[in-house]
């Protein structure tokens, strides 16, 4: 395998590779986080004390790491990459070059974010929404190039992500096999697409804030800081007006995932296919103009909060559209409960809690008393967690037999799907009531205040149980390595589903198909009548008796 | 169960009266959803011999199986909306006047607290400045004015449900009233540097008669 390739597989799996190895180090903060939350001012075991600036590096590295270098090169470039043109019926992208600049001008990133742990002052700790004045000047946090140097890893990974998303649009677009109309792709590269449509829309007020910051700090300008006529403000506005999208960019591609799985291991279409295709686009404009909701307590005119705060709660209703879609899936399927369905239908669950528990946030009254508080940091891991792991799981193990051409371990698989989704709960079910007893984020040390401290057994009943989650991930690693090395050899369509990449070997070839498939149908024609077994490939051409007929 | 801590403003039980609303209706939303995930995963697991229906819901007698719930989660989506508003605006916009004026400053890492002195004027001699203390009388309307010095601060009382940015170059108004006399805690709730776990306050409700005899002892004669 070439390390300077051009084919779109092979870039999907380095990555994947990157991003894995970014969520290790992400575990890792996390550890080290709840371990000092749980136990304050003891040694972290096989590290040791934890002073607070470099807890402050801690939660502001976690998110960075988890946000940018996890979930969007796995949700997004691993599967965006490994599936658009497999799924589309093409050979390779459309830009296939501009593709491998992409990958390597993440890595680039990836070693820059990587070297600033190693600079003087350690790694930046403004949090990971970075608001100045705090990140704004070196002397409010100590951090110096750290800072500097985790403006630039940003600012190169918006630039590969924008190579990335002109890529996957443009393919999608123009190298469809004949028939593959833009209502018979599948979700995934649906949701892809309005994920990569979202993020190139809302990413540049966020570059422009970013080299404002930059210059704030380098050369002397007050963009962000009062004592120059700057505004603070203004950050919040630009980072958000890209976050909050953000945060649909991330969710889209994991939803698509879902709605691949439980729509093949039911053995049954998709409940309103084109349905959800609208509900997506809506939530896609819908998600520009929440973005204050960030901001109900940072100082806006109350009059904004009303507009930011219905926009917020409407939000729900596309989304709660597509919940009941894969819902109505169920209703009268015949399902099998594969590691891949385990987690898609583990996404499923627990997305539902995260999206109900955002309606409190959205709410501005109520978000007075919760915002920065754990309450809000465990609607977003319910949200996040869901589409990332739940979601990245449910794909890695339903495509690795295409990706590897090897069988990945059920009985591993459903051990990791059932240790990880106990223990995700036990973690950020008790994570709620932490923040409804007002504890803040951020802080190093809750002992240090009175009405925090009967919180202690909780704090560590949740530590406790991240150990056991992070510890249950091994079954993963395990098993990814094992079946890469051992596993049983993949046929070409083991899950006997109906979409493009499975029509081609296991793993398929420089070029993707022997020749160019032509597409008869839509993606999910499980069970149906026209049929004798339970599924239709796309491109199986109408039989002859049924085509007389018509 | 108590969710919260106790409450001691005029305004923290519609806080939190507004959020057991959304409790209860989420709350129902998440067992129906739930519960018919469960009920179908076991009802319609893969058994010999039995297809799955063919169901494209795509027809709007079929979707609308799943669009009149949709307009269910927006006509509550809606009353959430309009109770939210009106909490809001009883908090934000329909401030009772002032009983007290107190100025407070977030710095790295003390909240600076700054009273206006017998003259009812800030920026003169008699004030009085002191930090992480801040007294007041119980069942007083009172009007903060929050300050940074350096970067964004949040002033939280917990237990009287008020949160609000401090943002340097700015000057943002908050206010409250408490209900209760005792001593509350007064964190920052915004990241704000090293110190910011341990940047803490004293709120301190005390009746009438003893917040005077406070004023006596301490603030500035004429």
């Amino acid at each position: 395998m070439k390390i300077f390739s051009t084919d779109h597989k092979v870039i999907a799996k380095q990555y994947l590779s990157v991003g894995l190895f970014w969520a290790i180090t992400g575990g890792l903060t996390a550890y080290m986080i709840r371990w000092q939350l749980a136990y304050p001012e003891t040694e972290v075991p096989g590290w040791g004390f934890i002073a607070p600036d470099f807890y402050n590096m801690l939660v502001t590295m976690h998110g960075t790491i988890m946000v940018f270098f996890v979930a969007m090169p796995i949700l997004l470039a691993a599967f965006g990459n490994f599936l658009i043109p497999l799924m589309i019926g093409a050979q390779d992208m459309a830009f296939p070059r501009l593709n491998m600049l992409s990958f390597w001008v993440f890595a680039l990133a990836s070693l820059v974010l990587l070297s600033s742990f190693f600079v003087p002052g350690g790694a930046a700790s403004a949090g990971w929404t970075g608001y100045p004045p705090l990140s704004a000047k070196a002397a409010y946090t100590g951090v110096n190039w750290g800072l500097n140097l985790w403006l630039l890893a940003l600012a190169l990974e918006f630039a590969s992500f924008l190579m990335g998303g002109v890529n996957f649009l443009t393919t999608a677009i123009n190298l469809r096999a004949p028939g593959m109309t833009f209502f018979r792709l599948p979700l995934v590269v649906w949701m892809q697409l309005t994920a990569a449509v979202i993020f190139m829309l809302s990413v540049g007020p966020l570059i422009a804030g970013a080299v404002m910051l930059l210059m704030d700090r380098v050369v002397g300008t007050t963009f962000f800081l009062p004592e120059g006529g700057g505004q603070p403000l203004l950050w919040q506005h630009l980072f958000w007006f890209f976050g909050h999208p953000e945060v649909y960019v991330i969710l889209l591609p994991g939803l698509g995932i879902v709605l691949e799985v439980v729509t093949v291991f039911s053995r049954k279409p998709v409940f309103a296919y084109r349905p959800i295709i609208y509900a997506t686009i809506i939530a896609g404009f819908l998600s520009f103009i929440v973005w204050a909701h960030h901001q109900f307590i940072s100082g806006i005119d109350p009059r904004l909060a009303m507009p930011f705060s219905i926009t917020t709660i409407i939000i729900s209703v596309p989304f709660a559209f597509v919940i009941f879609s894969m819902i109505a899936t169920l209703w009268r399927a015949s399902i099998t409960f594969s590691a891949a369905m385990l987690f898609a239908l583990g996404t499923l669950g627990v997305f539902i809690f995260g999206g109900l528990t955002g309606i409190f946030n959205g709410s501005a009254p109520v978000d007075i008393y919760i915002h920065d508080t754990y309450f809000v940091v465990a609607h977003f891991h319910y949200t996040l967690f869901s589409a990332v792991f739940f979601g990245g799981f449910a794909g890695l193990y339903f495509w690795f037999p295409k990706m590897f051409g090897r069988m990945m371990n059920e009985a591993l698989g459903k051990i990791h799907f059932w240790l990880t989704f106990i223990f995700f709960n036990s973690v950020f079910i008790p994570m709620h009531l932490v923040g409804l007893r007002g504890m803040m984020r951020r802080i190093a040390n809750p002992m240090q205040y009175e009405f925090l401290k009967p919180l202690e057994p909780l704090n560590q009943f949740i530590t406790l149980s991240a150990i056991l989650l992070l510890l249950s991930q091994f079954f993963f690693v395990i098993n990814f390595f094992m079946s890469l090395a051992r596993g049983k050899a993949a046929e070409r369509n083991p899950w006997q589903a109906n979409t493009l990449e499975w029509t081609t070997d296991s793993p398929p070839p420089h070029g993707n198909f022997a020749e160019v498939p032509s597409v008869y149908r839509g993606p999910y024609e499980y069970s149906s009548p026209e049929s004798a077994e339970d599924w239709l490939p796309q491109n199986r051409p109408l039989t002859a008796p049924r085509a007389a007929l018509r | 169960m108590n969710w919260f801590p106790e409450n001691v403003s005029t305004f923290g039980g519609e806080i939190d009266s507004l959020f057991y609303l959304i409790l209860y209706i989420t709350g129902a939303w998440f067992v129906l959803t739930e519960g018919l995930i469960v009920f179908f995963l076991i009802r319609y697991r893969r058994r010999q011999g039995s297809k799955a229906a063919y169901l494209p819901g795509e027809s709007l007698r079929q979707a609308s199986w799943i669009l009149v719930p949709c307009v269910a989660v927006l006509i509550l989506d809606l009353w959430l909306d309009f109770r939210g508003a009106d909490v809001w605006a009883k908090i934000k916009r329909q401030v009772p006047p002032s009983d007290l004026v107190i100025q407070i400053t977030g710095k790295q890492f003390n909240w600076e607290i700054v009273y206006p002195g017998p003259d009812g004027k800030f920026g003169t001699e008699d004030d009085l400045q002191i930090d992480n203390e801040l007294h007041v009388p119980v069942g007083k309307v009172v009007h903060v004015v929050l300050k940074s010095k350096d970067v964004i601060h949040s002033f939280f009382l917990p237990h009287l449900r008020l949160k609000q940015d401090a943002v340097p170059g700015r000057e943002i108004q908050a206010w409250f009233e408490a209900t209760k006399p005792g001593q509350f805690e007064m964190p920052c709730a915004e990241l704000c540097g090293f110190g910011h776990s341990g940047m803490n306050g004293q709120l301190i409700v005390q009746p009438q008669e003893e917040y005077e005899k406070w004023v006596q002892e301490h603030w500035p004669k004429k």
